[in-house]
């Protein structure tokens, strides 16, 4: 046969004798071998990339989550009532929508003292809402009601409402706002316990974060 | 004419045979259909799987054109369903067609699985196709979650919300995870494009592979055969036993067997579509704007059962149940054919299964059916939109109607219902005065207690005397007024020496 006929790689085993055909069935049988390793070493490397844009959300800290913003000025807020604010959440992005806005209730308790609590209950997250005779807040999901200065009255909720850190500068009203509440992910939150279940009548006076 | 048929029918033939030469599949197919099976196997009972199965097609049919039209982004998907639902002709049906068929499946896999369960069907050699069964119940779990956050609105933000609280009860790894499932620190686009992601990429691709897997096993396996009381299964035994049944005297598969499957599974279809047509598509609610606060979030059908186990769990149960239960229930499936792949197979035979399905199966029912009406959430609207019965008002003094006007005006209604009207939170107050004496009326709203929160920052004391004198009236059917029973006692041992030295007040505390 022509030279042209021949396989590209090596094709002369055909006419070897029974010992040749077993040693070149285990040398290609290593270089299969080989070949596994190489795959399990080049899908190795790629898998560092793929896994770490997986995880990206998830590998971001806490503290570098969030600024401080503005909702309003403080003579907006009447002394000793709460209302509801929506705010630009300072770390949404452009295909947010309507979902970057997000509302928080404030209470001014007197001149200087503001409390600004998250819409989310501590229990579930579902949004609660100020009633103003009651002085309470209620969630609609499973019950949970907090009194005016956010603690725990009852239902399901094991701590107070989750609050914002809050400042007043050059006459606005500054929140450092950043992840959604959760028991996970409230900065200012960290550190303190928030297991807080105790008779309504004692956790009244006690704040719970 | 009679050349030219024959001739066509030859024609046929060999196209035929020219693409079976070369596909190899379409014999192989063939024979698999027509398998030998039990001949009890010919039965109504036996029918579910392949339901699930045809539905899962239709849930790819329909999602793949509903995907033409739909917007996977948190700006334009909320409208992109508007889109359909009114300016696509027929859009309203395919989303119909693709939210009830997702509801028909969730239902037909679980009467596939208690079927499967109860007839002992998982046991040796098909405990491996069970395990598969009970992953491919977890994605189409996982379908149903994922879909109701593709319908971008209120309910599918508050949901995310509440999925996002659940994770954030994991210990240690809270907040990433947090971050994992909403792409982000807040719900939002990245949160609706993984969502789209899973929903339209990764659980689709594994349900297909995976009941792929289950149908193999199922062709391998044989399906089982009507289990008999005391024919029980050994493993040394077994598939001698089931080739005899199947092979021996057992009927083809199709089409002796099929047509049953083939007839319920139309009936199947027709029922989605005549729900579809008649009921039409689930939502979308309102817009996805977190700034709307006043709507009452809750999940999807599938999951109403969840959302009210949520409400009755103790808080200091709450989050080891949450977190812990789940992760049994799943071992305890997927492991269940492992510790229990031989013996009996007849439900008359094996009770604690029998009970173990009616308990689940009720329970779920329970559960499910709270969650249509959540007696446990106080009604927003009740104190300003629910009336005082005016038979509560009639022949009562100026301070007991304006008490009546103060109950109303601090949300008691949210919680306390008058003639079965507001929530149900906390007790009926028809009848209070005949439970509770006045005093215990005054400490119950000041101090609150047992799930009430306490009223004495929220009530004057003017307001306070209108509301419990207001209260005191409401005695039910002329019931007799709650009295303090050691009152009388303290009575009786001012007036005369104590003739019981030692004993104790009746505590009528609520």
């Amino acid at each position: 046969m022509s030279e042209l006929l021949k396989y590209p790689g090596e094709s002369d085993t055909d006419n070897l004798p029974p010992e040749g055909k077993k040693a070149a069935h285990s040398r290609r049988a290593f270089l299969f071998k080989l070949s596994l390793l190489l795959n399990g070493a080049v899908g190795t490397v790629l898998a560092v990339p793929l896994v770490r844009y997986l995880l990206g959300p998830a590998m971001k800290k806490d503290s570098a989550t969030g600024s401080w913003i503005s909702i309003g000025e403080v003579s907006e807020f009447s002394i000793g009532k709460t209302r509801l604010v929506d705010f630009q959440s300072p770390v949404a992005s452009l295909s947010d929508g309507e979902t970057a806005k997000i509302p928080c209730w404030v209470r001014r308790a007197s001149a200087q003292q503001f409390q600004v609590f998250a819409v989310n209950c501590a229990h579930l997250g579902c949004p609660v809402r100020w009633f103003v005779q009651s002085k309470l807040f209620m969630c609609p999901c499973h019950g949970g009601v907090y009194y005016e200065d956010g603690s725990r009255a009852s239902g399901p909720p094991e701590r107070g409402l989750f609050e914002y850190r809050s400042k007043v500068t050059n006459g606005s009203l500054m929140i450092h706002a950043g992840d959604m509440p959760t028991l996970a992910t409230h900065a200012s939150c960290a550190g303190k316990s928030l297991i807080q279940i105790e008779p309504a009548s004692n956790a009244m006076g006690s704040k719970s974060c | 004419m009679l050349g030219l048929k024959q001739r066509g029918i030859a024609a046929g033939r060999k196209t035929y045979d020219w693409i079976e030469h070369r596909l190899g599949l379409i014999k192989p197919l063939a024979k698999a259909a027509e398998h030998q099976t039990p001949s009890s196997n010919a039965s109504w009972l036996y029918v579910f799987g392949s339901a699930a199965t045809v539905l899962l097609v239709m849930q790819v049919m329909t999602g793949i054109l509903l995907a033409l039209v739909y917007s996977p982004s948190a700006n334009e998907a909320w409208g992109s369903l508007q889109v359909l639902n009114h300016n696509v002709a027929f859009g309203w049906y395919l989303r119909a067609l693709h939210g009830w068929g997702s509801d028909f499946m969730i239902a037909i896999v679980l009467i596939h699985m208690a079927q499967v369960f109860l007839f002992g069907a998982f046991k040796f050699p098909r405990e491996l196709t069970w395990i598969f069964g009970v992953l491919l119940l977890l994605l189409t779990l996982g379908m149903a979650f994922t879909g109701q956050v593709l319908r971008f609105d209120q309910d599918a933000y508050w949901g995310l919300g509440i999925g996002a609280s659940i994770s954030s009860r994991v210990p240690f790894i809270g907040a990433p995870l947090v971050h994992m499932i909403l792409g982000g620190p807040i719900i939002g686009g990245a949160t609706l494009s993984r969502f789209f992601t899973l929903h339209v990429f990764v659980i689709p691709g594994l349900l297909l592979a995976g009941a792929a897997v289950h149908i193999w096993m199922t062709l391998l396996h044989g399906v089982s055969e009507w289990p008999m009381p005391g024919r029980l299964v050994r493993k040394s035994t077994y598939e001698r036993e089931y080739h005899e049944l199947s092979e021996k005297k057992g009927i083809p598969f199709v089409p002796d067997a099929a047509w049953k499957d083939a007839v319920f599974a139309a009936a199947i279809i027709f029922a989605v579509m005549a729900c579809a047509f008649f009921f039409g598509p689930f939502g979308p609610n309102g817009q996805p704007d977190p700034t709307i606060i006043q709507t009452a979030p809750k999940p999807d059908y599938p999951f109403l059962w969840i959302y009210a186990v949520l409400a009755f769990l103790p808080p200091s149960i709450e989050t080891p149940v949450m977190l812990i239960v789940p992760v049994l229930a799943i071992a305890g499936m997927l492991l269940l054919p492992l510790f229990a792949s031989q013996g009996e197979r007849h439900w008359a035979r094996r009770p604690v299964a029998v009970l173990t399905v009616s308990v689940i199966a009720v329970s779920l029912g329970i559960f499910t059916h709270l969650g249509t009406y959540t007696p446990w959430s106080p009604v927003m609207v009740a104190w300003s939109s629910d009336s005082v019965p005016p038979r509560y008002l009639h022949n009562r003094t100026p301070l007991q109607r304006q008490g009546a006007l103060v109950l109303q005006n601090k949300q008691c209604r949210n919680c306390h219902s008058l003639d079965l009207v507001g929530g149900q939170r906390g007790p009926a107050l028809d009848s209070i005065a005949s439970r509770m004496t006045e005093d215990q009326i005054i400490r119950q709203v000041l101090q609150g207690g047992g799930n009430m929160p306490a009223y004495g920052n929220a009530l004057n004391p003017s307001e306070t005397k209108a509301l419990v004198s207001f209260l005191t009236t409401l005695r039910g059917n002329d019931l007799p007024s709650a009295i303090d029973a050691s009152r009388d006692l303290t009575h009786a041992s001012e007036n005369r020496a104590p003739q019981h030295t030692g004993s104790q007040p009746i505590s009528r505390n609520p």
